[in-house]
């Protein structure tokens, strides 16, 4: 969809999901790293599969001389400024080369306000946008998660800014500059705790492998249930979709002949899990909890999916490689990597008019230098 | 509204569907001028409005629900029975006065409705449809139902979330939703450039699994490689020590971490640890990730008396990567967030002054802006069907007596 947009991708990792994405929607993205920077990371060819690889150092002026040539016919150029190099990526700077392009600065807290010169990685943005704050044991450890979130966060908004600035180019003719917070970008993720502050004077906490909140009474659900090789994510809600759920989890355990306990009892559709006791919650869990303890992850997604029940594995790799719904459509793209041999990534995120648009140029394939290039 | 130029100025957007992953890409967009509609009915209003607390005064009401608002700012209300043909009539002339439309019911159930991408294109060629679910539109589980907060689950985020021999842990919220939201944005407005330039629509099926794995794609790509399978590991990084979380006074806490020998000197100095920075075995990451306990208890000793927003201001004086673990109470006075305006209150006619989310971004040239609360149940019904579709007083006034607002 954007075949002809050329984008310049100048970032450290922070931004490199921005481009990844621009890349898969369509635009011609390239890649700059410096002469003998690594490349060879899992996580680099994740993210810079299906961009064009141009080696300049641009923290010299043979490098930067480079970029500015290829900026003259760039739609778009990303950047991670730091201290230090914020010239080389200065709005006012490259229009005057190119009044058309659109420059994306993403930084940890944005360009302006005081904490602008802070240093940040992935931590501490979590911790700065409030995440880390909703995620651990209530009283203990704030978390983050164990792979790098928030540079993902930081480079979708960017992606949106990027094309949101793209479309005022039909209005104005001209570029801009897109001014990203990883920090705001990962608020984009607490959906709307924020409102419980605002509204109701109640800071959300973190709460564990346990639903809190949903009770009058104050009873706490379990979320995550051992199972025979991990666990599995499943809540009793109320509601349609929670009667069904609990009716076919009740009639899936009679099936196996689990002892029911007080589940044996229950009209579901009379269940309101906003008035349940935490005395009956226990009761209700300790046979659930028996049965759950008794499938797979993939016994269970599937049973679920037949049964339309609420409820899905916590998958690792391993389980995401092998699920046959991404298979079927066409989500793992096969690219030559480094050594040759061919590497599975993530395919591009969306469907278009039915086809999945391939991934078309391996992570490390090396770009065209502009001719007359100086030496770097 | 804001007064400049807006970026999408022009942009109409049409949303069947409710909660969180459609309704939040129409709400980025219209924050960037895009002229958004959202569809209700008045028996089938949105799920955030009534089934997701906070309300005003604590009320569930209809009109009082902030989950709803918060992600519906900037847009106009509709109500349409979308199980009267009445109903339908008017829902696909509105499909026809927009280029986007946004839907995110089950697969299958807009087109059984008669407003699929194939029914709406006829009389709407150039049309831009966005289609998003938990698995997609095809597959053997494409009928899945679900929702994102334990979708997040399958995608691998909860795993990944935790101590090392501990269970998962949840993130807030439909937390894969708002991937699938910030990517579906992407591929609308990358739908959008295509039109301008060659005249052609296009249909978009993005399912919200597989936009959440975009979020994990290095550690995918590594078991791939090696089938080395990623695991949750508290706060640890593989090329940082320390690199943590540090409980403080007043049960507040500090995330800190260490990305090269220097900034571990730098850390030690600043935090009176002096004999550690010193100590030969820690001048290494190995050094330092086999000695972890004694640092983490120094750090730990040095920040439990300690105010963390000013503990974090000292280490960023030292050159040292730090900030306070920011409740979700401290994103309204973070003076970061506060200069950048990240909340902007708007005034609901009954939930009152309520805080609105800016996007991450902003434009230099065309600023987007929150242009108004969230609409109450079919606020904008007269609004949107005479003065946007052009319905005549008369055939406004019929299609509302054939029941087809309700």
């Amino acid at each position: 969809m954007l075949r002809g947009c050329v984008v310049l991708d100048c970032t450290g990792r922070l931004g490199w999901l921005a481009g990844r994405l621009l890349a898969d929607l369509g635009a011609d993205v390239n890649r700059f790293e410096a002469d003998g920077a690594d490349v060879s990371s899992a996580e680099w060819h994740a993210l810079n599969v299906n961009k064009r690889l141009v080696r300049a150092d641009l923290s010299v002026p043979g490098g930067r001389r480079m970029l500015e040539q290829l900026v003259a016919s760039a739609d778009i150029l990303i950047a991670t400024p730091e201290a230090g190099s914020e010239e080389a990526f200065d709005h006012g700077r490259l229009s005057r080369i190119n009044p058309r392009l659109i420059v994306v600065a993403i930084t940890p807290f944005g360009l302006t306000g005081p904490k602008a010169d802070w240093l940040a990685s992935d931590i501490e943005i979590m911790a700065a946008s409030g995440a880390m704050s909703l995620a651990g044991e209530p009283g203990g450890a704030p978390l983050r998660v164990s792979a790098p979130q928030s540079y993902a966060w930081a480079g979708g908004q960017a992606a949106v800014g990027a094309l949101t600035a793209l479309a005022a180019r039909w209005r104005t003719g001209r570029g801009q500059l897109v001014d990203v917070s990883a920090q705001a970008a990962v608020i984009t993720a607490l959906s709307h705790a924020p409102t419980f502050v605002d509204i109701s004077g109640i800071t959300p906490t973190r709460a564990g492998a346990y639903m809190t909140g949903r009770s009058v009474t104050g009873a706490n659900y379990r979320v995550f249930w051992p199972c025979r090789d991990g666990f599995i994510n499943f809540i009793l809600y109320g509601g349609a979709a929670g009667r069904r759920t609990n009716e076919q989890l009740v009639a899936w355990m009679r099936e196996r002949g689990v002892e029911l306990g007080p589940l044996a009892t229950i009209d579901w559709a009379r269940f309101d899990p906003t008035r349940a006791s935490q005395v009956e919650v226990d009761a209700m869990e300790v046979p659930i909890g028996r049965f759950i303890g008794s499938v797979t992850k993939r016994e269970f997604l599937e049973g679920a999916h037949q049964r339309e029940m609420l409820g899905y594995p916590v998958s690792n790799a391993a389980d995401i490689a092998t699920d046959p719904q991404l298979e079927a459509r066409g989500f793992w793209q096969d690219v030559p990597g480094p050594d040759g041999r061919s590497e599975r990534h993530c395919g591009a995120f969306v469907v278009v008019d039915g086809a999945r648009p391939p991934l078309v140029r391996p992570a490390d394939e090396p770009g065209r230098r502009p001719r007359k290039a100086p030496d770097a | 509204m804001s007064a400049g130029v807006l970026a999408l100025d022009g942009v109409k957007i049409v949303e069947f569907g409710g909660y969180a992953a459609g309704p939040h890409v129409g709400k980025m967009l219209a924050n960037f001028g895009a002229t958004v509609v959202h569809v209700e009915s008045m028996s089938r209003p949105d799920g955030f409005r009534m089934q997701y607390p906070p309300y005003k005064d604590g009320k569930p009401g209809i009109n009082s629900g902030g989950c709803f608002t918060y992600f519906n700012d900037s847009k106009y209300g509709v109500t349409v029975d979308l199980k009267n043909p009445e109903g339908i009539r008017l829902a696909k002339r509105l499909a026809d006065w927009g280029d986007i439309v946004i839907e995110n019911m089950r697969p299958g159930v807009i087109a059984r409705l008669g407003l699929g991408y194939d029914e709406l294109r006829q009389s709407n060629p150039d049309l831009i449809m966005l289609s998003t679910c938990n698995m997609g539109q095809t597959g053997p589980r494409a009928d899945t139902p679900g929702f994102g907060s334990q979708l997040s689950a399958l995608a691998g985020a909860c795993g990944l979330t935790g101590e090392k021999d501990g269970p998962p842990m949840l993130l807030y919220g439909p937390y894969i939703d708002f991937i699938a939201s910030t990517l579906g944005a992407t591929a609308v407005l990358a739908a959008l450039e295509r039109r301008q330039r060659t005249g052609k629509g296009a249909y978009l099926d993005v399912s919200q699994y597989e936009c959440g794995l975009l979020f994990l794609a290095g550690p995918l790509l590594q078991y791939h490689r090696s089938g080395k399978v990623a695991e949750r590991a508290k706060n640890d990084d593989p090329d940082a020590a320390p690199h943590g979380a540090y409980a403080c006074r007043d049960e507040a806490w500090i995330a800190l971490s260490c990305w090269s020998d220097e900034e571990f000197i730098r850390l030690c100095c600043a935090t009176g640890s002096e004999n550690l920075a010193k100590d030969a075995r820690l001048a290494s990451l190995e050094g330092r990730k086999a000695d972890a306990t004694r640092i983490h208890e120094a750090i730990s000793t040095w920040a439990r008396d300690r105010d963390a927003h000013e503990s974090a201001q000292l280490l960023q004086s030292a050159g040292v990567h730090a900030h306070a673990v920011n409740t979700v109470a401290d994103l309204f006075t973070d003076p970061q967030l506060v200069s950048r305006r990240l909340w902007r209150r708007r005034r609901h006619p009954v939930i009152g002054d309520q805080a609105y989310c800016f996007p991450a971004f902003d434009l230099a040239e065309t600023p987007g802006d929150i242009t108004a609360a969230g609409p109450v149940l079919g606020a904008d019904n007269e609004r949107v069907f005479r003065d946007f579709l052009g319905l005549s007083e008369t055939e406004f006034n019929a299609v509302r007596a054939k029941g087809a607002l309700d």
